[in-house]
């Protein structure tokens, strides 16, 4: 008996065609964003950490920052320097930290310029630490190793052109850096985020040579020995460091990051836009719900002739309420389905989308049990929806029916 | 059944009176009205437009429930069943034919037939086999995939005669099966009913035709002004005075 609603319910709803469709678009729409949402899953999550440079590594990050304390225009930054790294190498928990550059410059090429960052390679272990912790490989020639003077490795912007000088650059050719030659020994591996893309790689001599860096330094990176005891170590350091800069607390001129800070203020961002995208999609449900109350009851009206044939020929109330209440369901499980479907494909194609961005290999998240829950929760507000149409056809006088 | 034993009526209606209140007025639709429908038998209910025809038929085929008065559906009286009982029982025992045929334009004739064994928890095999015979017997085992927009009135009637075999009724209650139809479709509708009522179905029909009446029924009812009057009965043929007055209706007075 039941499916024989489900065959008359689709019957019904084939025969109404684009009105049908139409009907369900609302549940359709805010189906797609719920379910596409939850496919990218931490595929968005790591495309938006990626633009801000954040890999997924277990570093501290210290930089200068402008505390704008002081006379207006005296607000140039005090940049770190070599007595804030010593100050930094002593606190207790730190295995590792190094100092490392981070400066624009110009990259002169088939007679035209392109303008990056020059980045620095330390030397020795810190060099293979950061390879390693940064997972950094070359995609075409070598990275950089002791005693390479002159020579310098690329992002991948470089390789495949994205820089605007009309023309790859590939290991072996020559470059002007700041006006001076440099070696393309290699190119790096694709990361995703212009700040290594868009790069230029040199060891440590050659950058000071170029560009005078002195005692000065852009970043100071940490590696410290406990990665579950980041929180106490940040504050450690940012004692350390007030009494090498020599500043009160709530006044510091520098930042101390960890990774999950970051990543948080990038959930922050993320849960915003998805925030606001489940609350797109819920009022889409909702209107979607509306519209099919809307539907239904249209529908009770145009068929009050067929609601009276089938009550003279038989059919109890219950047998309407039904027959409406599974049309109207139905109405909403197929607008889920399609959403669903919808919503996967969206997830799978954007999740490559991003693996291809980033050059990392992800996969879409597609949970089974919370489609099984969509699903099911679409089929229930359909027939929440068709509830009160339904029981206004099962009411219907069958004689006033016949009437149409 | 043993002799003496009173087969119960299909149908008994007992000082049926139904009522319509439009604001001061009272429309006496049928009033005081009592009918005895036997097993078997075939009815002709006539009547001019407005006589309460229609209203009498709905009383009839337990569609609707009199303001007063009592009526009996196979014994027993139906103003203690509920609103889905009756609709149960009525599927049972009554098949109904309409004027404009009333099939659910958006199933084929095929599921349109099967459609009051649905309600009756016929099985889909069951339904059908059985939808297939009707349709066999209509003439119509070809059209089972068509909708009823694909056939001609005729046809549809026709769908609409095996629909209300459906469940093997006790009764079949035609409201103007002709109405819409040709004289030449119209007979061949009412050569079926009359087959119908040879295997022993209860046949009434509403009908403004004196000539349908006269070729087809047994038993003839004249309905004027909402009161029922017993025209004639038919054994070997009508009586002289019978036929002078099923003559003396004119068609005109019957629209």
């Amino acid at each position: 008996m039941i499916s024989d609603y489900f065959v008359l319910a689709y019957k019904n709803l084939k025969h109404r065609g684009v009105r049908s469709w139409l009907t369900l678009l609302g549940i359709f729409i805010g189906v797609t964003a719920v379910v596409s949402l939850i496919s990218l899953g931490n595929g968005l999550e790591m495309a938006v950490g990626s633009q801000f440079g954040i890999s997924q590594t277990e570093l501290i990050t210290i930089q200068a920052s402008g505390a704008g304390f002081g006379p207006p225009g005296s607000t140039s930054v005090n940049s770190l320097d070599l007595d804030d790294l010593a100050a930094v190498e002593k606190v207790s928990g730190v295995k590792r930290s190094m100092g490392r550059y981070l400066r624009p410059g110009k990259l002169e090429y088939n007679d035209k310029l392109a303008f990056g960052y020059i980045t620095n390679v330390p030397d020795g272990e810190n060099r293979d630490f950061i390879y390693d912790n940064l997972d950094e490989s070359a995609v075409d020639g070598r990275l950089l190793k002791d005693g390479d003077r002159g020579k310098v490795f690329l992002g991948y912007n470089f390789y495949v052109d994205k820089v605007g000088l009309d023309k790859p650059i590939t290991a072996g050719k020559n470059v002007l850096i700041n006006d001076k030659e440099f070696e393309v020994i290699g190119i790096l591996d694709k990361k995703g985020s212009f700040m290594f893309d868009n790069a230029v790689f040199m060891g440590n001599s050659d950058m000071d040579k170029l560009l005078d860096v002195g005692e000065e330094l852009d970043l100071i990176i940490v590696q410290p020995v406990d990665v579950n005891d980041m929180d106490r170590l940040k504050s450690d350091l940012e004692r350390a460091l007030r009494k090498s800069r020599n500043v009160k607390e709530g006044e510091e001129d520098f930042t101390v990051e960890t990774p999950e800070a970051m990543m948080d203020t990038v959930n922050g961002v993320l849960g915003g836009i998805q925030a606001f995208i489940i609350i797109v999609a819920s009022i889409s449900i909702f209107i979607g719900a509306i519209g099919i109350i809307n539907t239904m009851t249209t529908s009770v009206l145009e068929r009050r002739r067929d609601i009276g044939i089938m009550k003279s020929i038989g059919a109890r109330n219950e047998d309407i309420f039904m027959q409406f209440f599974i049309e109207s369901s139905l109405l909403g499980l197929i607008g889920g389905f399609v959403g669903s479907v919808f919503g996967i494909l969206i997830g799978v194609a954007g999740t490559a989308g991003i693996a291809s961005f980033l050059g990392t290999d992800l996969k879409p998240s597609i949970d089974f049990a919370l489609i099984g829950f969509t699903l099911l929760g679409s089929f229930l507000l359909g027939g929440l929806a068709g509830i009160s149409p339904a029981m206004s056809a099962a009411a219907q006088n069958p004689v006033d029916a016949l009437r149409g | 059944m043993k002799k003496g034993e009173v087969e119960p009526h299909v149908i008994e209606l007992k000082n049926v009176c139904k009522y319509y209140y439009m604001g001061e007025n009272v429309v006496k639709a049928v009033d005081d009205l009592s009918l005895t429908i036997e097993k078997g038998s075939f009815i002709a209910i006539m009547g001019p437009s407005g006589s309460g025809k229609s209203t009498a038929m709905n009383l009839v085929g337990s569609l609707d429930v009199p303001t007063s008065g009592t009526v009996y559906l196979d014994g027993e009286d139906i103003s203690f069943l509920t609103e889905s009982d009756l609709a149960q029982i009525r599927g049972k025992k009554i098949g109904f034919i309409f004027q404009s045929f009333n099939l659910i334009p958006n199933l084929t004739t095929r599921e349109n037939v099967a459609l009051p064994m649905t309600f009756q928890g016929y099985d889909e095999f069951e339904r059908a086999a059985k939808a297939e015979e009707l349709l066999k017997l209509v003439d119509l085992a070809d059209r089972g995939d068509h909708y009823p927009g694909e056939l001609s009135g005729g046809q549809r009637q026709r769908v609409a005669i095996a629909r209300s075999l459906a469940n093997n009724p006790e009764m079949i209650l035609a409201d103007e099966p002709t109405g819409n139809l040709d004289t030449k479709t119209g007979d061949i509708v009412m050569e079926f009913l009359s087959k119908m009522h040879k295997q022993g179905k209860t046949i009434v029909v509403i009908t403004h035709e004196p000539e349908l009446a006269k070729k087809y029924a047994e038993i003839v009812y004249w309905l004027k002004d909402g009161k029922l009057e017993k025209v004639t009965q038919k054994k070997n043929g009508f009586t002289k005075s019978s036929k002078d007055k099923l003559n003396k209706l004119k068609y005109s007075e019957m629209k």
